[in-house]
């Protein structure tokens, strides 16, 4: 089952409601999935602060203050630690990879979650619901975020298992669906180098998926490639910090739907989670055709 | 108020779906009622075994109307998975369109979709007929047994994709039929059974020579010895 939630904003005026409309979304779709849950938040001054990169951080063994003095420490530079719910969100004004390594030295065997300018990552075991009281989801704020309820089926109930997968720069995934061939392809991509922190098959496209935007595609040619190589079935969201994608497989046996106003772009795996959003009732709803992919990109993104 | 006999609105604003779906299964329930604020949740007025009207205001989520037998049920609004999906009897009618699998294997009824309906409409269909006023996604009747689909507008690919009987009739394009479905002649009968189908689901003025008739080629049926090599 599982359930995938997404809100992309158009009208600033929006963003300080974020977090409470994402947590709306994101509780409706309990009930497809109550094992664990996971957003990932686009914009949240508080959790990555403008001018900084932030790496989601869960399983660390540290205390914030701790992970505070070993990264600053390590590195030199004054770093900053949130803690939301089991997530750690670490954030300083320097290059991205360079804070992941520092984080990956002195708490080695962490699970870093997410990283890149302007994104949180929250996930973790336990009921959707709970874990967006945890989060303190409700008063987020920002231009976009994802959701995800988990039942899951490929791989355990852990931390590592949750989604989102946001294992690029400013990149996340979130399934509906299982694949099939995901064993075959972890080990193609295993051979080339990349590495995994999970058996889940979701992991192995989020981790396609920023391989062939690492070599230059696009989202849209990146998500095509994963259309012909993996087997199963998927409704997918794939955001970036400036970008926000759906795709549904061929067969399109799993749930979605998307509404439109001037306002935002929602999509969810059913209605009612759409049903608090401002003006839900004048929006454009439908439901996207298979083997087709939605896309639609932010037109004021700070520069990078 | 007696919400048995007498015409009654429920809001799920302030009533549960167990409380409004209990309602509407008392022995002896009877006459309209209306269903406020769906907002997409699942199973509503589903199992209904009466002679009622029931309109529901606003979207509703997966299976609802389901099963039903005698009701006359309107949506306004769309309808999530499976709407009206084993019906046997009465009539169900989306104002919106229709998510996949609608009418999957009702037996009976009709069932009338202004909109369009996605993949998988009247899936092993089993006597329903099914008027949808737009498109139709891929696999529709799919495996279908007995029953009529009409299509105002085009239908997606694979379209009666291992059909058994069913007689479908499409308006506009059809992108793929599927295995051992094919287009065949409209007899007499077939354009005044259409023209009653069109007519009860409130499309009276369509000309029913602009519509092909599809159905199976019966190619299935039977082991052909010819491809035991194939196995």
């Amino acid at each position: 089952m599982c359930g995938i939630v997404g809100l992309h904003l158009r009208n600033p005026e929006l963003y300080p409601r974020l977090g409470e409309l994402l947590t709306s979304m994101l509780c409706e779709m309990e009930e497809r999935g109550a094992d664990s849950a996971g957003v990932a938040v686009y914009g949240d001054p508080t959790w990555s602060p403008p001018g900084t990169v932030t790496v989601s951080v869960l399983e660390a063994d540290q205390t914030a203050e701790d992970l505070i003095s070993a990264v600053s420490e390590h590195l030199g530079t004054r770093v900053s630690v949130k803690q939301a719910g089991a997530t750690q969100l670490v954030s300083a004004p320097i290059d991205v990879e360079l804070l992941k390594q520092a984080i990956l030295d002195v708490a080695p065997g962490c699970l870093i979650a997410g990283f890149g300018q302007d994104l949180a990552v929250l996930k973790g075991v336990g009921h959707p619901r709970d874990l967006a009281a945890e989060f303190g989801l409700r008063g987020a704020q920002g231009w976009q975020g994802v959701g995800h309820t988990r039942m899951a089926t490929e791989s355990a109930v852990t931390p590592g298992g949750c989604h989102p997968y946001a294992v690029g720069d400013g990149q996340c995934l979130v399934h509906n669906g299982s694949f099939s061939n995901h064993a075959t392809l972890r080990r193609e991509l295993q051979r080339k180098g990349v590495q995994f922190d999970s058996q889940n098959d979701t992991e192995v496209g989020a981790r396609f998926i920023a391989e062939q935007m690492r070599q230059g595609s696009t989202v849209e040619a990146a998500v095509h490639s994963l259309s012909e190589e993996f087997d199963g079935f998927y409704t997918l969201l794939v955001s970036n910090r400036d970008s926000f994608a759906v795709v549904r497989d061929a067969i399109a046996c799993k749930p979605a739907v998307i509404a439109e106003t001037d306002g935002w772009v929602a999509m969810a795996s059913e209605y009612r989670a759409l049903t608090d959003l401002p003006g839900i009732d004048s929006a454009r709803l439908y439901e996207p055709e298979p083997n087709k992919i939605y896309a639609w990109s932010r037109k004021e993104v700070s520069p990078a | 108020m007696n919400t048995l006999t007498d015409n009654t609105t429920f809001d799920l604003e302030s009533s549960s779906l167990r409380e409004v779906n209990r309602a509407l299964h008392a022995p002896g329930v009877s006459g309209a009622k209306t269903i406020l604020h769906p907002r997409g949740a699942h199973a509503l007025a589903a199992g209904v075994n009466a002679e009622l009207q029931i309109t529901i205001e606003g979207h509703v989520g997966y299976y609802a109307a389901g099963m039903n037998q005698q009701a006359a049920i309107t949506i306004a609004g769309n309808a999530g998975v499976g709407v009206a999906e084993n019906m046997m009897s009465g009539s169900v009618r989306v104002s919106g369109n229709a998510s996949q699998s609608a009418g999957a294997t009702a037996h009976g009824g009709l069932l009338v979709i202004e909109g369009d309906a996605a993949a998988r409409c009247g899936i092993s269909m089993k006597g329903v007929d099914i008027v949808v006023g737009g498109s139709v996604g891929h696999m529709s009747a799919f495996m279908a047994q007995a029953g009529r689909l009409v299509v105002r507008g085009d239908a997606g690919e694979a379209l009666g994709d291992s059909i058994y009987e069913t007689r479908i009739y499409v308006r506009g394009s059809v992108t793929s039929l599927g295995a051992d479905c094919t287009s065949k002649e409209m007899r007499p009968e077939h354009h005044q059974e259409l023209a009653e189908l069109l007519a009860s689901a409130g499309y009276p003025e369509d000309d029913t020579s602009a519509y092909t008739r599809y159905g199976s080629a019966r190619q299935l049926y039977h082991f052909t010895v010819d491809n035991a090599d194939s196995y």
